[in-house]
């Protein structure tokens, strides 16, 4: 099951223990290239751990994942990465060019002169997100969103295949995660890329998703949105009643956490108060 | 007056203090970028006991500052990355440091005029060799630097996204805190074990009150060291007042002008412009 050439993740039995806790067993799945999968889960579920080995920096308790193929490999310049949110210090002497800019070249010694090439390929990113506008701000200084966006194009800056996103929306106002939704969707669709979008909130990337990978309680299901979050396949995986409720096209899943946002204030550094 | 001029010690002093400020002035912007004030801190001390202990052997006391302050850095480096841990081993590989250094001063107690410029300097007697010494160790320090700048300053601030692109988090760290070893071997020279956070820190915390621009940062820190160091040396040189006295003073005053006339405030974040967040927000 290896490697068919559209194949751009595979898994095969893959099981993660940290410590003596086993956070998904016998987790088998391939995903297509160019697919858009939301990896949804209640927290502690070990969403972010099955990026870190999509990235090399965990090992597998048992099975295998190959990544185009072969095994995951820590530094790939194939797989984009966006971390989660993290405050910056409003006094580090960083500029947003800098940020984008570590996505190219961060990881080489040396001293940096940037080629004209180099810089035009940071512009291109920039623009991708729209932060031209603010690229020459001290990053510490920016709004939570304009950050983040500032994240996503150091991911897209070296123009990787596989797109790997963890909770980039967790403290962004409405406005932002549509935004942020709308960049990596357009890059999924018009670059052919892989995206894996770790959320505990599908509503935001409905409009971008084609399948839906839940971790939950150690069990997994993978499917299309309308397939995994049923009332009849959520109450299996939680051996509870479930309910999923549609409104307004939005999903709303009862009885089953997902480590919903339960009224986390958002921290979007936008931070002027003007949330609605 | 002017005839003090014409002495060689005047004109090593200016020497050493200058590539003493360089080499600080383009350290010091990854020591605030990093938080590691309190490494520095520890280096020193630890070399202060590497200090005694050559003077104790009767070997070059650069030799025992080097030497102590690589081990020490290797140790910290050793001992893990989490701030919070690395404090707490900093504090106790401290103590006991500091502790063993007293104790080779007292066994060896004819020479304390040792101790006192080992504790603040003793820029106004560097001969040559000392200049030269000086010179070869500086430019060690600022060659690594230019080599590992770059995948320092990206594994300082996003050290996760770092990692992940495959730089060596941990192994940075530690040539990090290396060529703060030798920086800190140039300081002490100049300014002590005690005062080394003068040079090796406020240059950049008083450079980043005038800009956050990352080159300007730098170019800002090595004048604000420069102009601490020799005219704090220009001072001593006049007053007969000790330089470790000037130096501090001139790196505080900077510090205070830059404070209150400097055009970096901490500031709420910028207000984004174009778009209209109280519409957009509640639709959803």
């Amino acid at each position: 099951m290896i490697s068919a050439p559209d194949t751009a993740i595979a898994a095969q039995s893959a099981t993660l223990a940290l410590g003596r806790r086993r956070l998904w067993e016998d987790l088998t799945f391939t995903v297509p290239r160019g697919e858009f999968l939301v990896v949804l889960g209640p927290n502690g579920a070990g969403k972010t751990s099955l990026l870190r080995v999509l990235l090399g920096l965990q090992r597998l308790t048992s099975g295998s994942v190959w990544i185009d193929g072969r095994p995951p490999r820590r530094g790939d310049p194939h797989v984009g990465y966006v971390a989660q949110y993290r405050a910056i210090d409003p006094d580090l002497p960083v500029l947003g060019r800098d940020l984008v800019g570590f996505g190219l070249d961060g990881h080489r010694w040396g001293p940096s002169l940037r080629t004209r090439a180099s810089a035009a390929r940071i512009d291109d990113a920039l623009d991708l997100v729209g932060a031209r506008s603010y690229a020459d701000t001290p990053v510490g200084r920016l709004s939570g969103g304009e950050q983040q966006r500032l994240r996503i194009a150091q991911a897209l800056v070296a123009s990787p295949g596989l797109l790997l996103c963890d909770e980039p929306l967790q403290s962004l106002d409405l406005y932002y995660q549509r935004a942020v939704v709308e960049q990596i969707s357009d890059w999924n669709r018009r670059r052919g890329a892989t995206v894996v979008f770790v959320t505990h909130d599908i509503n935001p990337v409905l409009p971008a998703v084609d399948r839906v990978l839940l971790l939950a309680r150690r069990r997994w299901a993978l499917g299309a949105v309308d397939q995994v979050l049923t009332a009849d396949s959520l109450s299996r995986l939680y051996d509870a009643p479930v309910e999923v409720l549609r409104h307004a096209g939005r999903l709303v899943i009862l009885g089953a956490d997902l480590g919903a946002h339960e009224l986390e204030p958002a921290l979007d550094g936008a931070g002027h108060g003007a949330h609605a | 007056m002017t005839s003090l001029w014409q002495y060689a010690f005047v004109h090593n002093a200016l020497i050493a203090g200058a590539i003493t400020a360089i080499v600080a002035g383009c350290v010091a912007p990854f020591v605030t970028l990093r938080n590691q004030g309190f490494g520095v801190h520890g280096l020193a001390e630890v070399s202060f006991a590497g200090a005694a202990g050559a003077v104790f052997l009767r070997l070059p006391v650069e030799v025992g500052v080097l030497g102590a302050s690589f081990l020490a850095a290797i140790g910290f480096g050793a001992l893990g990355v989490r701030l919070r841990e690395r404090d707490i081993a900093i504090g106790s590989v401290l103590a006991f440091s500091t502790g063993t250094g007293v104790l080779f001063l007292t066994l060896y107690r004819t020479y304390s005029t040792e101790a006192f410029s080992i504790l603040f300097g003793s820029i106004l007697a560097v001969g040559p060799d000392d200049v030269v010494r000086a010179a070869v160790v500086g430019a060690i320090a600022l060659g690594a630097l230019a080599v590992i700048g770059r995948p320092l300053r990206f594994a300082s601030i996003d050290p996760e996204v770092a990692d992940a692109r495959g730089v060596p988090v941990r192994l940075l760290s530690t040539l990090f805190l290396l060529v703060l070893a030798l920086a800190v071997t140039v300081t002490v020279q100049v300014i002590g074990v005690l005062l080394v956070l003068t040079l090796l820190i406020a240059p950049a915390g008083t450079a980043q009150r005038l800009t956050l621009h990352p080159v300007r940062v730098t170019l800002y820190s090595v004048l604000i060291a420069l102009g601490a160091t020799l005219g704090g040396i220009v001072c001593a040189v006049y007053t007969s007042w000790p330089v470790s006295f000037f130096v501090p003073t001139f790196s505080l005053g900077a510090y205070l002008v830059a404070r209150w006339l400097g055009p970096v405030h901490r500031a709420m974040p910028r207000t984004p412009a174009g778009h209209h967040e109280t519409s957009t927000g509640s639709a959803g």
